[in-house]
């Protein structure tokens, strides 16, 4: 069905509803490559007043992706509850913006998940500045627990990333050791493995669960290989806390990551069937990120900041302790610059959050884009205030085996005492009975102790 | 047969047990001290050192005449082509047009192996290791040019490159995306049988080819032995299965201990 606003004179036509996203989505640099943004800044705005008089109820009727040749689609509708949807069925898109600046609680939102598609939530973010994706995120709690709790109110998680070149084990708990004097490990000890094979995925995997039980942290950790590489690993009986996926929106994207909704189902069961969670149940960690779909030629016309939304309809399906984009990773090509990749680490949390999920950015950025330290603390402080579940703690912000820079130990610190944040409670208290808190500047805490990670 | 390496006493180092001592480990930025939350004057400006090189690597312009007058030094004949983008901007926005020839490149026939060296990433890193690499590589294999300088070039473009030429495989050696430990790491690309359309899965990758990572030496065996393996199999990606005998990397070694 056409869509039509008039702006500063000229009347603008949008044939249908994938066209209408992608012409009213703000500028990045993926949309132009893959040529489908708006031509002009007004052609632009005009896209925006057209969807902002669109039903919500079009997005029930017309996918953007066709729903007989797509999984992700029919999990969307399939999925979709119009009793939830029921209390905004009769809004707009730029009425439920309102409604969600003027009206929208904790409560209420929790409430309304299962009635929002990612299709609603990301047509709102187009039409959203900045400060309302901050306002309107900030009211969503989401919290989910593995061996503690994760997104409790005032609260601000670190993923702790202690990569490695060439997947070293005694590097890899060097590095760990020292996120953990600066505060960081309570969303999860993650490594990205060098190299994705079921060898040096278990030999990481037996590493950091004997650095975690030595220490008695109360936090989990993760290996983040392919998901058919972690189900090996579970079936040789290796100890997996997490299953970690990367995800996408459309059937095509997801089939380049080698990946279905059959195979991360079975994943899920597998990990649970471990029952390694303490205080909860939580087990999938997934990431995403604009630009990943095009990448993998599997956008169908499908603006990027859309897709992306699709892929949380994914990671919902599979209750997951952790979500976080990636936003800044995937490319200038994606994501030109600091501004652009301002506004789309802020469009996924806001997505993700009013879908319901315990969504962390890694903010970031790589060599070849226009961005550097000072945008990241620009996002940093913004998500923040948002609300973030979690962040990325490298050391020194330089990821020596990704080459590219996400956030540091020492800019959780700052964000966390700038806004008054703390860590998981369970995590919390692990760090003052070591007392880190009162450790000199340079040696290491006794309970700490470097031998007991392997390091002598 | 060079001679054996004496055998090194191994360096006795007490057990860790200040913050900095960490370091020995690993090559991460550990141990940065704070103040207050934040970092001290001379790690700020460490890592702002680091971004700068590898924004400079990212934006520095390849010397084409130089690397031309370098590959004559070690024996071998080049020509230069460059791709469809006009400039370094384009380039970053555009992998498409980086993938593709500019308009009347002449290009000598060339039915062995074509050898390309692009710009990629980091100029910084085809200007440095790519001629010392053929250097070894292409007399080894009994060839001696023409080796394809192009500017602006995404790994695909090789492809494009290769099918003009006629030639049977194609290896692009390619800069990487700058790190703030690595500006200039080098990558080679392997296909049998290019053209346009070919996929990264029907590659074959060496990665972090740079003195502090697969020094230049292992990376020419390791290319010559995947030469040799895709002309008997016919064929590169994840058919062609890297498995050369691993070799003690002692260097490596001392670098990261």
């Amino acid at each position: 069905m056409p869509h039509a606003a008039t702006v500063n004179g000229t009347r603008h036509v949008f044939a249908d509803l994938r066209t209408l996203l992608a012409r009213a989505t703000p500028l990045r640099s993926g949309d132009v490559l893959a040529g489908i943004a708006a031509e002009t800044a007004s052609e632009r705005v005009a896209g925006q007043f057209a969807l902002a008089d669109l039903p919500l109820r079009s997005f029930l009727n017309e996918a953007v992706i066709p729903y007989e040749s797509d999984e992700i689609t029919r999990l969307i509708l399939d999925s979709h509850s119009a009793q939830a949807f029921a209390p905004i069925a009769a809004l707009t898109v730029g009425g439920l913006r309102d409604w969600l600046l003027a009206d929208a609680t904790p409560e209420t939102l929790a409430a309304l998940r299962p009635g929002l598609t990612p299709e609603m939530v990301a047509a709102v973010a187009k039409i959203c500045r900045l400060q309302d994706l901050v306002a309107i995120a900030a009211k969503c709690r989401v919290t989910t627990a593995f061996r503690n709790t994760i997104g409790l109110p005032g609260r601000l998680s670190v993923r702790l990333q202690p990569n490695h070149p060439i997947d070293d084990p005694r590097g890899v708990a060097a590095a760990t050791l020292d996120g953990l004097l600066l505060g960081a490990g309570d969303a999860v000890i993650g490594v990205n493995p060098a190299t994705d094979s079921v060898a040096a995925t278990s030999t990481l995997l037996h590493m950091l669960d004997q650095v975690r039980a030595r220490y008695a942290i109360p936090t989990q950790t993760c290996v983040l290989a392919h998901v058919t590489t972690t189900l090996r690993c579970i079936e040789a009986g290796a100890p997996v806390d997490l299953v970690f996926q990367s995800i996408g929106g459309t059937q095509a994207a997801n089939r380049g990551f080698g990946i279905d909704l059959a195979l991360l189902a079975e994943a899920q069961q597998a990990a649970l069937s471990l029952n390694r969670g303490t205080v909860g149940h939580n087990v999938m960690y997934f990431e995403t990120g604009q630009g990943s779909a095009l990448s993998a030629e599997a956008h169908h016309g499908v603006d990027q900041q859309t897709i992306e939304a699709r892929a949380y309809a994914v990671a919902r399906r599979f209750a997951p302790l952790l979500v976080n984009s990636v936003v800044g990773f995937i490319g200038p090509e994606y994501l030109h610059d600091g501004k652009q990749i301002i506004r789309a680490g802020l469009e996924d949390h806001f997505c993700g959050k009013l879908l319901g999920l315990p969504m962390g950015v890694d903010i970031c950025y790589t060599n070849h884009a226009e961005a550097d330290q000072d945008d990241m603390d620009a996002l940093l402080t913004l998500l923040a205030v948002a609300g973030v579940t979690y962040i990325m703690g490298v050391p020194g912000a330089d990821d020596i085996m990704l080459s590219y820079q996400s956030t540091s130990f020492h800019d959780a610190l700052y964000v966390r005492g700038v806004l008054g944040r703390r860590p998981a409670p369970e995590f919390e208290a692990w760090l003052a009975g070591m007392g880190l808190a009162h450790a000199t500047p340079d040696r290491i805490p006794a309970a700490l102790s470097p031998a007991l990670a392997g390091l002598s | 047969m060079p001679p054996p390496r004496p055998v090194q006493p191994p360096v006795l180092l007490p057990p860790p047990v200040l913050w900095r001592d960490l370091r020995r480990f690993t090559p991460a930025r550990l141990a940065l001290g704070r103040v207050g939350h934040g970092l001290p004057t001379a790690a700020h400006l460490d890592f702002q050192a680091a971004h700068a090189a590898a924004r400079d690597a990212v934006h520095a312009a390849l010397d084409a005449p130089r690397l031309c007058a370098d590959l004559a030094a070690a024996g071998l004949s080049s020509v230069t082509v460059r791709s469809a983008c006009p400039d370094r901007r384009t380039y970053l926005l555009r992998p498409d047009l980086g993938r593709r020839l500019a308009d009347h490149q002449p290009l000598p026939p060339c039915p062995a192996i074509a050898f390309v060296v692009s710009d990629g990433l980091s100029a910084t890193a085809a200007q440095r290791h790519a001629a010392p690499l053929l250097g070894l590589v292409m007399p080894a294999l009994g060839q001696s040019g023409p080796v394809v300088i192009a500017r602006q070039g995404r790994v695909a473009l090789g492809d494009a490159i290769a099918a003009a030429m006629g030639a049977e495989a194609v290896a692009v050696l390619i800069g990487e995306r700058p790190g703030l430990s690595a500006p200039d790491s080098l990558g080679v690309y392997l296909t049998w049988a290019p053209r346009p359309g070919r996929t990264d899965a029907e590659r074959n990758c060496i990665s972090n080819i740079r003195p502090e990572g697969l020094a230049i030496p292992a990376a020419a065996d390791k290319l010559l032995w995947l030469i040799a393996r895709m002309r008997r199999l016919r064929v590169t990606g994840i058919a062609l299965k890297d498995e050369q005998p691993a070799r003690v990397d002692e260097e490596r070694k001392d670098v990261l201990f």
